[in-house]
């Protein structure tokens, strides 16, 4: 098995490391980098809490090896909010309508939303949409709903559901 | 659920990465898009010696056209190709399907190249090849290129014509006439979840009656399955007059498929039957109505 040495820009800073071949790009993000923000489910792509921003792309963490990103700018949910707390419009929507229950799906789905919006996307359905590749075990959809709904102007009467 | 060690590299043109498969003698595994092979890696049930990592290779990048035919570079990304509004006037049923495919994240990794040459039975790019009679351009070291037909690439559950040498370097799509009528329905438990059963084709009417269809299923079987027996009833007739019901049987007669735990044969066929009759009729009747 073959290890090589990798630096991939995490939030801003420069982490190097040297990995096995098979070491994840979401197990380097939590046992290398520190970064223990990006939750890791299913392992196998299906759940999607794993997910992060490569590149300015929404991916899963789980099915892109370290060695992959090599040279490659990270970000991750603790690269969201601004460095004095301010939470970013997607991490404020989320709060403001109770969009997480237990939260371990939370920060791929902020992930998804943040890089989705971030390349054009404002539209209610196209987000719905991205979505889909989110699995929220304790079913909390209504409220990521309603977060989706504040984010593009679709916000309803107080109380209806999405 | 870690994936078996491996040796890992990433060359940066197609001459080095065929140079490596023929090596390997068999030992290597392609990585695309990794969105099917990194769950197979992390399950254990794939455990190559080698995995040659063809990301790096810019050459294996692009979409380009011609009169009659459209040439999607194997490594272009699943999210570029559905956003390129080229490729969508071109090549619209192949569009239709590709949004399908997986979840926005997974598109942004995909590659339609993977997706082509996996051979997942139920999966949406294998399917499109077959049913608008697309060919795969493959490179060896050894004997150069070749070119594969989509209905001859595929023998069963991720089997294909495709050499432990080879690589496949891009999708050859023929262009249909422009007023073709796209053909396209999936049933899923989820959207982006494997299909239980599909349907994509394309079907061309000229001076009144079919001139030309290319209908093909997946999840019904081993392979994608072409629909035969449907295509030749349907050439020559009257696009007025066709018996959609009676179209889907003959198609429904060439399918194969299995059971699962998510859905019997019996559930398949009965399904497929009736979402191949009525997608057929809302396709004829867009016709009716432009």
């Amino acid at each position: 098995m073959s290890e090589h040495a990798i630096e991939v820009t995490v939030n801003g800073q420069r982490v190097g490391a040297r990995v096995e071949a098979r070491r994840t790009l979401g197990d380097f993000l939590r046992l290398d980098a520190g970064f223990t923000g990006t939750h890791l489910g299913c392992e196998h792509g299906v759940c999607g809490a794993c997910t992060v921003i490569v590149d300015g792309l929404a991916v899963r963490s789980c099915l892109m090896l370290a060695v992959q990103a090599d040279g490659a700018e990270v970000t991750t949910i603790e690269g969201l909010a601004a460095p004095d707390g301010t939470l970013n419009p997607v991490q404020q929507a989320m709060r403001d309508n109770h969009a997480l229950q237990c939260g371990f799906c939370t920060p791929g789905v902020v992930c998804t939303m943040t890089a989705v919006m971030a390349d054009g996307e404002t539209t209610k359905d196209g987000l719905i949409a991205a979505m889909s590749g989110h699995i929220c075990r304790c079913t909390g959809y209504q409220g990521i709903r309603r977060a989706i709904r504040q984010l593009t102007g679709n916000a309803g009467p107080a109380g209806e559901h999405a | 659920m870690k994936a078996a060690p491996f040796d890992y590299v990433a060359p940066g043109s197609v001459a080095e990465a065929l140079d490596t498969l023929a090596e390997a003698g068999g030992g290597a595994t392609l990585l695309a898009g990794g969105q099917t092979l990194m769950p197979l890696l992390a399950l254990r049930m794939s455990q190559p010696f080698i995995i040659v990592d063809i990301n790096r290779i810019e050459g294996i990048r692009g979409i380009g056209h011609t009169a009659d035919s459209t040439r999607i570079a194997a490594g272009t990304r699943q999210a570029v190709a559905l956003a390129d509004p080229q490729l969508g006037a071109a090549q619209p049923v192949f569009i239709r399907a590709l949004g399908h495919v997986g979840h926005h994240q997974t598109r942004n990794r995909g590659t339609i190249g993977g997706s082509v040459s996996l051979g997942e039975p139920a999966a949406e790019m294998p399917a499109a090849a077959v049913a608008l009679g697309a060919e795969i351009e493959i490179h060896s070291r050894d004997r150069g290129m070749r070119r594969v037909r989509a209905e001859d690439f595929y023998f069963g559950p991720y089997m294909t014509a495709l050499e432990p040498d080879e690589l496949v370097t891009a999708i050859h799509y023929p262009r249909w006439p422009a007023d073709t009528l796209t053909v396209f329905r999936e049933v899923a438990q989820r959207p982006g979840d494997f299909a239980l059963v599909g349907l994509v084709g394309a079907v061309h009417v000229a001076n009144g009656k079919v001139a030309r269809a290319g209908l093909a299923w997946f999840g019904m079987g081993p392979t994608p399955i072409r629909a035969r027996q449907a295509e030749a009833a349907l050439l020559g007739t009257a696009a007025g007059s066709i018996d959609c019901r009676a179209i889907a049987e003959l198609a429904v007669a060439d399918t194969a498929p299995f059971d699962d735990s998510h859905a019997t044969s019996h559930y398949r066929r009965s399904v497929g039957r009736r979402v191949f009759a009525r997608t057929l009729d809302e396709a004829l009747k867009t016709r009716q109505a432009a």
